[in-house]
């Protein structure tokens, strides 16, 4: 992706299928240079360019408006077809959705339609579920139990992996072992919702409402922390995996 | 582009006309539910089969899918029956299609009752409704096969979100050749009594209801098609009524939100005058042939001429120039 060129052809595409999740896209966006970080304060205020949910045409970066949970898998497999009708070799298309994306029927039927039309574009798509059992009214299992998502996307045809979504190494690494697949991949991601800020962490109470300005000081002190543990781990990892590269590189020349 | 003269279904235009876009334009994409049969997309899959996409039984995955495509610059039709174009994937097209102000069709097939058969289930007397209450949702209802296949020409020059109706069964011909461009109000008989307003399957009826009234009652009644009942051209309607005071509207659908309505929010804000409607009440469809089920619900050119009949009675009672102000004109 261009954040100079945000329509740039070539890029990956992103749809936030979980459009309730926008604050966390919109913080992503303004930190690559979408639009610029003050912009961030406007979220959700009267004549902004944040609306609650991603709106395509307010917001740079954003592929297509999202909001109503289940629709996001769909235009993800739209954007894929028309990607490959275009012949374009590299852009991918990831879709992200929450286990109530996965509540909804309308999943099932792109889930359906994507190995279907795997080698018409379908193979473009990966869709990552964050599974956090959290919903508006309880937890998953209380709710609605929508079971193992692995063996059900794996049932529906997707080259499907589970890993814990808080492990960034397994995250990269399930992100990069879906490049050249002939079909499309799901990453089902076992999560917690507020990880790492213990007034938080697995509580439904924050579901859809703000922290107080303490909690969210308290929070942020802690998720820095955590940022900067993770960080180190990760790149370790990347410096690993770099020297393994390098040595195949060495091996062939 | 060629023009017929026998009864044809409107939904054979599409098809019809849907190849033509594909041989000019290679951003055209066409997507079906598996009805691509009876709503004639199979012509374009047949053509382009890599531009067709039929995704089974799965309306709601269909809309969400075209924006999508749309997003990444195609122009998608999507076609099925009217009931699960507007009615299932409501909130699709609401969000995905319309919000997004995206240059998709929808090609809605077997609108009203005369679908027949299949009953209430399938029978979608609604949508106009549903279609026009959608912000910057287009509407159109052409009102013969030479009518719907420029409506579907039309669909490709413009780039507003468009719902498109077409009907099932094999309806007579209104205008005789595909006419140079789509208008949302055209005038098809001149007459000083009486405004028969008409969409869809209704006009040549509408035609017909004027004959009678003309031999039998002496009546001038003045005959007008819309076709674009979303964004509906108002002044051809108040040109209509300022000269004859009074209008029956007629149509295969709800009169509420319908072309009733339609005529009526225009008429009340800017030309009252008394507005009577020919169209389904409140009431589901039923099983039968599809010109039975018309027959039943009075959806024909004798329901039309009698509703016309009785507008004429009460024209002079309700549509009196007020006591006091301006004459009306």
């Amino acid at each position: 992706h261009d954040p100079t060129n945000p329509d740039w052809q070539e890029r990956d595409r992103f749809v936030l299928s979980k459009g309730h999740a926008a604050p966390i896209q919109y913080a992503a966006l303004a930190r690559y240079g979408y639009f610029p970080l003050e912009d961030l304060m406007g979220l959700r205020k009267i004549g902004a360019q944040l609306q609650g949910h991603p709106d395509m045409n307010r917001t740079p970066g954003v592929e297509v408006s999202t909001g109503s949970l289940g629709q996001g898998l769909s235009m993800a497999l739209g954007i894929a077809l028309a990607l490959q009708l275009d012949g374009m070799e590299d852009p991918r298309v990831w879709a992200l959705l929450s286990d109530g994306d996965c509540q909804e029927g309308q999943t099932w039927e792109a889930a359906t339609a994507a190995p279907h039309f795997a080698d018409r574009g379908g193979s473009r798509l990966c869709a990552i579920v964050d599974y956090n059992h959290l919903q508006t009214d309880g937890t998953t299992e209380e709710v609605m139990d929508i079971g193992d998502m692995a063996a059900k996307f794996s049932g529906f045809g997707w080259d499907t992996v589970e890993i814990d979504g808080h492990d960034m190494v397994a995250v990269v690494e399930a992100l990069e072992r879906t490049r050249g697949l002939d079909r499309p991949a799901a990453i089902v991601c076992q999560t917690k919702k507020g990880r790492g800020v213990s007034s938080m962490e697995g509580r439904f109470g924050f579901h859809g409402k703000p922290p107080s300005p303490e909690q969210a000081e308290e929070a942020l002190t802690e998720l820095e922390e955590l940022f900067e543990r993770q960080t180190e781990e990760l790149e370790k990892a990347t410096g690993e995996l770099a020297a393994i590269t390098d040595d195949g590189d060495g091996d062939e020349s | 582009m060629a023009a017929v003269a026998e009864p044809t279904a409107t939904r054979q235009a599409y098809g019809k006309a849907l190849v033509e876009l594909g041989a000019e334009h290679s951003d055209v994409v066409a997507l079906d539910a598996d009805l691509s049969v009876s709503t004639q997309a199979a012509k374009f899959g047949k053509e382009y089969p890599d531009r067709f996409f039929n995704v089974g039984a799965a309306e709601a995955n269909m809309m969400s899918m075209a924006c999508g495509l749309a997003a990444t610059g195609k122009v998608p039709y999507c076609s099925t029956f009217a009931i699960f174009a507007s009615g299932r994937a409501y909130d699709q097209v609401r969000l995905g299609i319309a919000h997004n102000e995206l240059k998709v069709r929808i090609g809605a097939s077997h609108g009203g009752v005369s679908l027949g058969e299949d009953g209430a289930s399938h029978q979608m007397i609604e949508d106009i409704a549903l279609m026009r209450a959608m912000p910057r949702m287009q509407v159109i209802v052409p009102a013969d096969y030479n009518q719907a296949y420029r409506a579907v020409l039309h669909s490709y020059e413009h780039d507003e979100p468009m719902y498109l109706r077409f009907g099932r069964p094999a309806t007579p011909v209104v205008y005789d050749d595909v006419p140079e461009q789509l208008n949302s109000v055209d005038v098809l008989r001149e007459g000083r009594d009486i405004t028969l307003i008409a969409t869809g399957h209704m006009v040549w009826r509408a035609l017909e209801a004027a004959e009678s009234l003309e031999k039998e009652d002496g009546v001038e009644a003045e005959v007008l098609n819309v076709a674009i009942i979303k964004p509906i051209d108002s002044q051809v309607v108040i040109e209509s009524l300022a000269k004859t005071g009074v209008a029956v509207t007629a149509e295969e659908h709800r009169t509420v939100g319908g072309l009733a309505d339609a005529v009526r929010e225009v008429t009340a804000e800017q030309h009252p005058v008394p507005v009577f409607a020919v169209g389904m009440g409140d009431e589901f469809g039923v099983s039968g042939t599809g010109e039975a089920c018309m027959e039943h619900f009075g959806l024909t050119s004798r329901g039309i001429a009698d509703r016309a009949r009785e507008a004429l009675v009460l024209k002079p009672i309700v549509s009196h120039p007020p006591l006091h102000g301006p004459e009306w004109t």
